[in-house]
This record gives C-alpha cells, structure tokens and sequence, in this order.
C-alpha cells in the first residue's frame, strides 16, 4: 500500500477529520511539553538565552524530511502527491518579516498561542484575538492587496529544484547546517548563564 | 543581558497562585501540585516531527495554525455579511469545501485538538496558571496589548506568506519549499531586528 494513504482514497472524509484531531492533540501535547506555549520561555530565543525554539522547530524539521526522504527512497512514498507550500517570493519575505516583527512582540506564534491559552495564559487568549483582528483586516484590505499577495508566484518549487542540486544532497545539507545550529545554541544558551564577566583585575 | 526572564513556568507568577482550577484537578485527577520541569527541545522536536510524517503518510498534508484562524474569520464574515464574504476572493478561498462551518475544515480540527493536547499535557505535568506571562517590568495590561498587537501583525504577516511558523516553518521546511525557508528567515530577520525595542517587556 503506497502513502498518501488519503491521496490514493483509502481514507474517507470522516477519517480524515478524526485524524486532524488525533494529529492536533499529539502536536498540541508535544508543544507545551517543549515548553514554547510559555511566551516567557520562548521569547528567550530572541535575547539568545533559551533557543528552545530553535531547537524544536529544526529537530521537527529534520525528523519529518528524512522520514519523507527515506520512506520515498524505499519505495513507500510517492513524494509528487505530498503537499509542498507554493512559493511566492515577494510577499513571503515582507510577510515574514511582518510576522517576526509580531512574533517579537507577541511572544508566541499562533499554534502555540493556541497552547498558552489552552494552559490558561491570558496572553495568550489576547494573541489569538489579535491573530483574528489581523486575519481580518487582511481580508477586508484584500481586493486592494490581492495583486501584491499574489504576485512572484513560484508554484510548488523546492529547494533541489531552483538550487540544481539532487534531492539527498539538499536534505544532507540542511542536516549539516540544522546540526550546526545546535551547538551554536548550546554554546549562546552556555554563554547566556555565566555570569557578567568582571572587569580586568589587576593585581 | 543574563537576567531576562525564562524558563520555569509559574516561578513568579504562579508560585502563590494554586488557582481554583488547579486545586479542583488536584484532586479528581491527582495532578501534580508543583509544575514538572519542560521535556527537552530536542525530544519534543522529534515528536512534532514524527506527527508532522504522520501527517504526511496519512494525508499527503503538513501541520498549520494560521489557515485555521482564516477559516474562522471567513465564516464568520460570511454570516454577518453573506455577499460581501461571497465577494472577496479571499474570504471566498476558504468557504469552498466547509460551506459556513468551520468544523468541516481540516485544519479548524487540528487546532481543536492542539488546545486538547497542550491542555492534557500540562494538566498532567501540574502546569496549568490562569495568569498572565510577562516581564516583571511591565504590567499585565501592557502585557495583553503587547500580545495583542504581536497577534494582529502576524495575522496580516501569515496571509501575506500564506502561513505561519506551522504550515510554512514546518511543513514547508520539511518539503523543502523555497517560499518556506524565505518566509522563515525573514520571520527571524523581523523577530530580531524588533527584539531589542522590546527587550524591557521580558525583563
């Protein structure tokens, strides 16, 4: 049997909703046991004194591409039916930066506002009201917008394909470049707990 | 620099506050009293990762937050203002398969369960505090309007980039979707370009 199980019809719509919420409980689970639910904790990633964050979201990344990846190479995968976000390059980047600036500010990102409200933080029952207030006047300002939102459009292009590179060698690559990313955390979060430095003593 | 607040949920904030909800779980559930220490990044990353494969072996889809919240606001419009949600494209893009309920909507379930999950797991580990996560040189009030504020501009962020740091950061990222990792780089150029504006909020 060859997955997507859902892509060749061996699940119908009532499975599929169950399994959304089956999914949502274990990444809701996995997420306040990470600790990012917690904005206190997770803004720590911008003042590189808890790089939690960083942490999770690469092991979650590195974890999910190498299942894909080795589960296509055996041959019980077929990778052109799973869902690649399509790109369009330039309201991706100032979207992303609008939302950093947000995330900077907010604390928490919406999946796990969703955490922090559920656990009874009210900051994060206030982020995910600004998420709707947000939604909302995207939507409202969307006929004027709609054109820049949907321009550079790039289809569901992958890093392989625009870099010319093979798919092994880009999944080797990011690994590389994920496995960096935590000693460097380790080392920021090392240096974040010792204590100020004193001046030169000079005996 | 080594005194911004992390970590340990509740430390100030909750340490006197064994709230009602808390008290009444205690008992009936026999939750812990005292809030367990945080799982490990790494570990809670692998089992995001191994839901984000899941995901991808069962329905051929990643993991999301923000298209939930689009859902949401879409059906919402939709009620109080039929032809004007009917007549925006936007709006449009997420009434097509779940009519006006957004309880049809895959994504709308996910999040149901993420606040099931973070719920469960947080009763379990004694985490649970009706109380506000801030710095300790900010109000709670100004706290809410930070979180509120945050939540507005990653909403418009999101849907520009069409995604947030779920359905792009990882979804994308396990993909390998070139518009997934520019989203997630400008989003941390943003986070940290408006960081230290904000440094004093986690004080």
């Amino acid at each position: 049997m060859m997955a997507p199980f859902y892509e060749f019809g061996r699940l119908g719509e009532g499975t599929s909703l169950l399994i959304a919420v089956l999914l949502g409980i274990a990444f809701g689970w996995f997420l306040e046991q990470g600790g990012i639910g917690n904005a206190r904790k997770l803004s720590g990633q911008f003042y590189f004194t808890d790089l939690s964050v960083l942490k999770l979201m690469f092991s979650a990344i590195l974890t999910a591409m190498l299942g894909l990846f080795w589960l296509s190479w055996a041959g019980l995968l077929d990778l052109s039916r799973v869902y690649v976000p399509e790109t369009f390059i330039v309201p991706q980047l100032v979207g992303g930066l609008v939302f950093g600036v947000g995330f900077a500010t907010g604390g928490l990102c919406p999946g796990t506002s969703c955490v922090a409200a559920a656990t009874g933080r009210k900051d994060g029952i206030a982020l995910i009201a600004g998420m709707l207030a947000g939604v909302f006047v995207f939507g409202e300002a969307f006929p004027a917008i709609g054109g820049f939102a949907d321009s550079t459009a790039r289809g569901a292009l992958t890093l392989p394909q625009a870099l010319g590179l093979s798919y092994g060698t880009v999944v080797g690559v990011v690994v590389a470049v994920a496995l960096g990313a935590f000693a460097g955390a380790e080392w920021l979060e090392r240096r974040a707990e010792r204590p100020a430095r004193p001046m030169k003593v000079v005996a | 620099m080594s005194n911004v607040a992390t970590g340990v949920p509740g430390q100030a904030l909750g340490a006197a506050a064994t709230s009602r909800a808390d008290a009444a779980t205690t008992t009936r559930l026999r939750v812990r009293r005292e809030a367990a220490p945080y799982a490990s990044p790494y570990l809670a990353g692998v089992g995001i990762g191994v839901v984000l494969l899941l995901a991808f072996v069962l329905m051929g889809r990643g993991l999301g937050a923000s298209g939930a919240f689009s859902s949401v606001v879409a059906s919402a419009v939709s009620t109080a203002a039929p032809s004007h949600a009917a007549g925006n494209a936007f709006y449009a893009r997420y009434l097509s398969d779940g009519g006006t309920s957004p309880l049809r909507d895959w994504l709308v379930l996910e999040i149901i369960g993420v606040v099931i999950g973070g719920l469960a797991s947080a009763l379990l580990a004694g985490r649970v505090r009706w109380t506000t996560e801030r710095g300790a040189a900010i109000t709670d009030r100004r706290r809410l309007v930070n979180a509120f504020v945050g939540g507005t501009a990653m909403g418009i962020g999101a849907k520009l980039a069409r995604g947030c740091t779920s359905g792009l950061g990882l979804t994308g990222g396990a993909t390998l979707s070139v518009g997934s990792w520019l989203f997630i780089i400008a989003a941390f150029v943003g986070a940290y370009a408006a960081a230290p504006l904000l440094r004093r909020a986690w004080r």
